[in-house]
């Protein structure tokens, strides 16, 4: 086999590795939209007891979100037991039963601003005050990671999995 | 016998504990995190598509410039066999006259510039190509980015950059390649962030990748404002990233994820 045909298919197979992406920006289709208003949240005894925006989430988009590469990608660190995922990460705990452990509370506070009550935690602040981002991409300016609406569908899920 | 026995098993589980204490610290190349398979392509001379780059890095070496048709193979030799390999894998230097950090491209570009007045910007193709084909001559040479003198509160401004998180993902380069190396992130395992095989062929673009650009496409993953490629962060974190390297073998161009 003569070299040029080689280097195609190294192409080939890398094109076809980009299926297996790593942890996709955050970047929300919704980003062309000026963007929404923050709600301020409160901590109580470890917990946001409040939902978002006093929204009601979804379940059923919530496991859309969570397994969703460019949205809550969730399954980039953690397990979920979810079908069809190529690999889960290892970054972080399982997320099976977790609905079982934590308050809806306590899970909203660990999905909004987990360094809240670890400093050093890898895990992004979902929805952190846009004021704290550091050197946000310009299309993310003044967001959240994710919108209000999105946590509270997130949480639903999460709630569903006892 | 059965206590010294007892105790023996104790001495060894001591010794058990510090070895992978000590394993978890260790210096490792990013070809020991990539897959089998990328690791065979990266080996393999006529699968490493890296060296399509080191190919026109070559052609650009030798090629004639001005009247004379002088070249940097002129004074190097046709292969660059008279480059001084180890002086290669000490980049980025710092230069105490211009107290400024010269990249290896810089460095390229420079003395380039006494044979055309054409000069390349960084991350040109052509100037990436030619420090493909620079830093290919010192493969195997080990990496010594020296870190004393000035160079020492460079590397701590290095190591704050480093330290600091960026982007909507909000994490740290230090948070995925100093906490977490060998944890999947989806199908892939996290490296520590080692610069000996850059310029690199990454899997994800199918691209030849320098240090500095694959610095912003991972704070363009973070979501994050990256920093200009002629900026003065950009080059803190390109010396703090290659000083952690010491003692690693140069491996361009290495495939990569």
């Amino acid at each position: 086999m003569n070299r040029s045909v080689i280097i195609f298919i190294a192409m080939l197979s890398a094109s076809l590795s980009l299926f297996a992406a790593v942890a996709n920006a955050a970047v929300d289709s919704s980003e062309t939209l000026p963007p929404p208003a923050y709600c301020q949240w409160e901590i109580k005894n470890f917990s946001i007891d409040d939902p978002l925006c006093g929204l009601t989430g979804d379940a059923k988009r919530g496991k859309e979100i969570a397994t969703d590469g460019s949205r809550g990608n969730c399954v980039a660190c953690h397990v979920l037991p979810v079908d069809g995922i190529e690999a889960f990460g290892t970054i972080g705990p399982s997320l099976i039963g977790v609905g079982k452990r934590l308050p809806v509370g306590f899970l909203r506070l660990r999905i909004v601003d987990t360094r809240r009550i670890n400093p050093m935690s890898i895990m992004p602040g979902f929805y952190r005050d846009p004021a704290l981002i550091h050197r946000p991409a310009k299309n993310m300016i003044g967001r959240t990671f994710l919108t209000a609406q999105q946590i509270e569908d997130v949480i639903a899920y999460m709630e569903t999995l006892k | 016998m059965k206590i010294m026995h007892n105790a023996l098993i104790i001495v060894y589980g001591f010794m058990g504990i510090f070895v992978v204490g000590y394993a978890n610290a260790e210096l490792l190349s990013g070809y020991e995190f990539v897959k089998p398979e990328t690791q065979a392509m990266q080996d393999d001379d006529f699968a490493n598509p890296g060296l399509y780059a080191v190919d026109a890095g070559e052609e650009l070496f030798t090629q004639g410039h001005g009247p004379a048709g002088k070249s940097c193979a002129s004074c190097h030799g046709d292969e660059g066999e008279k480059l001084d390999t180890r002086a290669i894998a000490s980049y980025p230097v710092y230069n105490s006259n211009t107290q400024k950090i010269i990249s290896l491209q810089q460095r390229i570009s420079s003395c380039r510039s006494q044979i055309t007045d054409k000069p390349l910007v960084v991350n040109h193709p052509d100037l990436l190509a030619l420090e493909t084909f620079v830093r290919n001559r010192a493969h195997g040479e080990v990496v010594n980015v020296a870190t004393d003198g000035p160079v020492a509160g460079l590397l701590e401004k290095g190591e704050a950059l480093y330290k600091t998180r960026y982007g909507m993902i909000d994490m740290s380069c230090h948070h995925c390649h100093s906490m977490y190396p060998g944890k999947m992130i989806r199908g892939q395992k996290i490296s520590q962030g080692q610069g000996n095989g850059f310029p690199a062929y990454r899997l994800d673009t199918g691209e030849i990748t320098g240090m500095n650009q694959r610095i912003t496409q991972c704070l363009n993953l973070m979501s994050a404002e990256p920093f200009p490629s002629d900026s003065e962060e950009i080059k803190l974190l390109e010396l703090y990233l290659m000083s952690r390297s010491n003692g690693l073998k140069i491996e361009t161009p290495a495939v990569r994820y």
